[in-house]
């Protein structure tokens, strides 16, 4: 099981860095995303609770794009019956595109994060840094889970671009929150102060759940 | 199948819910803060629980679908979101009423029960999109069903989280709910819980009946007919259409 | 594991489901270890549909399938390593090599990479591996599909109109891979009545999902494949 979504993310990685669709259009969403917010909040810097929420809140919608993408080269280039012909284990599917999408989402992160620290965000983000690591490790993880499980849902269906944002942004919103709150003492405009252990906590329940669950239904949605 | 009992049941549901809006009117006393306005909990409350037990039953359902393969599990896990899903129609409703009577504004963010069930309603507002827009049936199913677990192992966690953001910034608005009740509230409000449990039910089960009937009517008019009878009804709905045929155990 | 004598495929009444519609119904027959099976029938007649179901994408509705000793649904994981199925889709990645391609089926299928090095020079293909698919011609990629194919050497081939593309060099190059071989046995369609027929030992004509012809091909003229298409 391993061997395979060992491939498989090998296969993605080598699609994405050849054709480099996904994480450009990511990153650059997210940039724009913080110029957009510069002028809808009419503010020249943000700091707090403020900033934990632009910043979580763009990456959220960034990373609806990767969603909608993840599934696409299967569903159109026969991907699924080359997978689904091999005598792997199915569930491999979901681990190495949830990898995948990790891999994605934290290239993303590699941009945004300067990219807000230097347009928006008032303190300097680097002594908050390793915290700051540390939550996104965690968010990405339920983000790629879910984010996987709602872009497979939806790559069966007519209206799949709208169905997958639609599906993934209510799973989100614990992410959302815990995130956002955990994040906010470490932007603080007079220094990073210390993170409320109930938020990595339950961002770490919040991964363990819907990972477990993923694991239980994934099989169901490549079957005939 | 499903229609027997439902007349007994339907008349326990209606001298339960008019048993309980006498009380509601006639024997729980007004509340010392928020006066009248504050028997919408009695409404309000009750139709969070069952509308939060539905959509768990659906999935709950859902799983033995995915695990039986067995139509009939669909078919019950989709009555069951679809009814919650309009009972948390109500609940938004009249949580609104009650924020509006209480402080003023049509939507408060301190209340935790509230936010929360916005939240779950947008998730399962998806769920008959989802189903629309898959046209093989079979397909359509079990992608419903994996919907339907996904989003029941979300609920819990939901509540979770947004009660965990709301805890040390306000204190619960639309209280009284929970333990400290004094005792003729809490008579009147189990009451009314029961009412609407027997309520959900009634109507879940009559909304199986219809559909089952429906399907037998369709296969006797297709027999009439002399067609050849397919082995699976479809349309473009969101409804799962049940078959008639056992399905052969294929494993 | 299936016995030497035991046949390769199995159906019994055999029936696949399309939305309202029966795809396959009552399906019966039984292909030898090392024969050819030809399956012919007009576009929608179920042919790709059985294909699938013997290649254990699709599960059967009714009736029972028998593949390489192995009851399907339930024990398709155990065959899925030993059947090769070539359709209509090469099933390969547009924007990477055939190399790239071959060697991630490789990994999949848990087979040596040398192989693959070996099928890219039986094809012709070893000079173009390292083009991505998009620039190859059809011809070459239905090539490199049959590469994937046969890479993991399976025992049953189940092939949709196999040499569909491929010029007259093109079929020389494929034909050793899966053309008759004793150790193979082979499922095949075609729309070619006469070149299906002089390949086959079997002969299965389906319409609206239905056997219509079934049986050796000795006894099968080219007047009845005609027949199906009227």
């Amino acid at each position: 099981m391993r061997r395979t979504a060992a491939a498989v993310v090998r296969k993605d990685l080598l699609l994405e860095l050849r054709t480099k669709e996904t994480v450009p259009a990511m990153a650059l969403f997210a940039v724009t995303t913080f110029v957009v917010f510069h002028f809808g909040l009419n503010r020249g810097s943000v700091a707090g609770d403020l900033a934990a929420g632009v910043f979580w809140v763009t990456l959220l919608f960034a990373a609806m794009l990767g969603i909608n993408r993840l599934f696409v080269a299967e569903r159109e280039q026969g991907g699924f019956d080359a997978f689904l012909l091999a005598p792997t284990d199915r569930t491999a599917l979901l681990a190495a595109k949830a990898a995948a999408l990790f891999v994605f989402l934290s290239v993303l992160e590699l941009i945004a994060v300067p990219a807000f620290a230097l347009l928006l965000l008032d303190p300097s983000p680097w002594p908050a840094l390793p915290g700051l690591i540390g939550l996104l490790a965690l968010a990405n993880v339920g983000i790629a889970v879910i984010g996987t499980l709602a872009s497979a849902l939806a790559i069966q269906t007519r209206a799949r671009d709208l169905i997958a944002p639609l599906l993934a942004l209510p799973l989100l919103i614990p992410v959302v929150i815990a995130a956002a709150k955990a994040t906010t003492p470490l932007l603080l405009a007079g220094g990073p102060g210390d993170v409320a252990a109930r938020w990595p906590l339950i961002l770490g329940l919040y991964d363990v759940v819907f990972a477990l669950t993923a694991y239980a239904v994934f099989d169901f949605l490549l079957e005939d | 199948m499903y229609g027997k009992g439902l007349r007994a049941l339907s008349l326990a549901t209606t001298v339960v819910l008019t048993a309980a809006f006498a009380l509601v009117f006639f024997y729980a006393p007004n509340d010392a803060d928020q006066g009248f306005v504050q028997k919408i909990f009695y409404i309000h409350v009750p139709m969070a629980i069952v509308a939060l037990c539905g959509f768990i039953a659906g999935g709950v359902m859902a799983i033995a679908h995915l695990r039986t393969r067995a139509q009939k599990w669909d078919m019950r896990s989709y009555v069951a979101i679809h009814l919650s899903l309009i009972l948390g129609v109500g609940v938004l409703l009249t949580g609104a009423i009650w924020a509006k009577a209480s402080w003023g504004h049509w939507w408060v963010w301190n209340e935790p029960t509230l936010v929360s069930f916005l939240i779950i309603f947008l998730l399962y507002a998806c769920y008959q999109p989802l189903r629309f827009s898959i046209e093989d049936p079979e397909r359509q199913a079990r992608y419903a069903s994996v919907f339907a677990v996904v989003a029941g192992a979300f609920v819990p966690l939901n509540f979770l989280a947004v009660r965990l953001a709301q805890a040390y910034t306000h204190p619960r608005v639309l209280g009284t709910t929970g333990g400290n009740l004094p005792g003729d509230m809490r008579f009147t409000f189990l009451v009314a819980l029961a009412g609407m449990v027997l309520l959900f039910v009634t109507l879940w089960k009559y909304e199986m009946a219809s559909k089952h009937a429906t399907m037998q009517l369709r296969a006797l008019r297709r027999k009439l007919a002399g067609e050849e009878e397919p082995v699976r009804a479809t349309g473009r709905t969101a409804a799962p259409a049940a078959t008639l045929h056992a399905r052969p155990d294929t494993h | 594991m299936a016995a030497p004598d035991e046949p390769a495929v199995e159906l019994h009444d055999v029936g696949r489901d399309y939305g309202e519609r029966a795809a396959l119904r009552g399906v019966t027959l039984t292909v030898p270890a090392g024969a050819t099976l030809a399956v012919f029938g007009p576009n929608g007649a179920g042919k790709s549909t059985l294909l699938r179901v013997l290649a254990t994408l699709l599960r059967p509705h009714r009736g029972s399938v028998r593949v390489l000793g192995r009851e399907l649904p339930r024990e398709g994981w155990a065959v899925r390593g030993r059947i090769g199925l070539l359709g209509h889709d090469p099933l390969l990645y547009r924007d990477l090599s055939g190399r790239e391609n071959l060697r991630y089926q490789a990994r999949l299928f848990g087979v040596d990479a040398a192989r693959v090095d070996e099928l890219l020079e039986r094809t012709g293909m070893a000079r173009r591996a390292d083009e991505p698919l998009r620039t190859l011609s059809r011809g070459m990629v239905q090539r490199l599909a049959v590469c994937r194919t046969v890479l993991h050497d399976p025992p049953l081939l189940l092939l949709d109109e196999p040499l569909a593309n491929l010029d007259p060099a093109a079929v020389d190059a494929v034909e050793p891979l899966i053309g008759r071989d004793a150790r193979r046995t082979r499922v095949m369609t075609s729309h070619d009545p006469a070149a299906g027929l002089a390949q086959a030992d079997l002969v299965l004509g389906l319409r609206g999902g239905r056997a219509v012809v079934a049986g050796p091909a000795a006894g099968v003229t080219e007047a009845d494949v005609g027949a199906l298409y009227r």
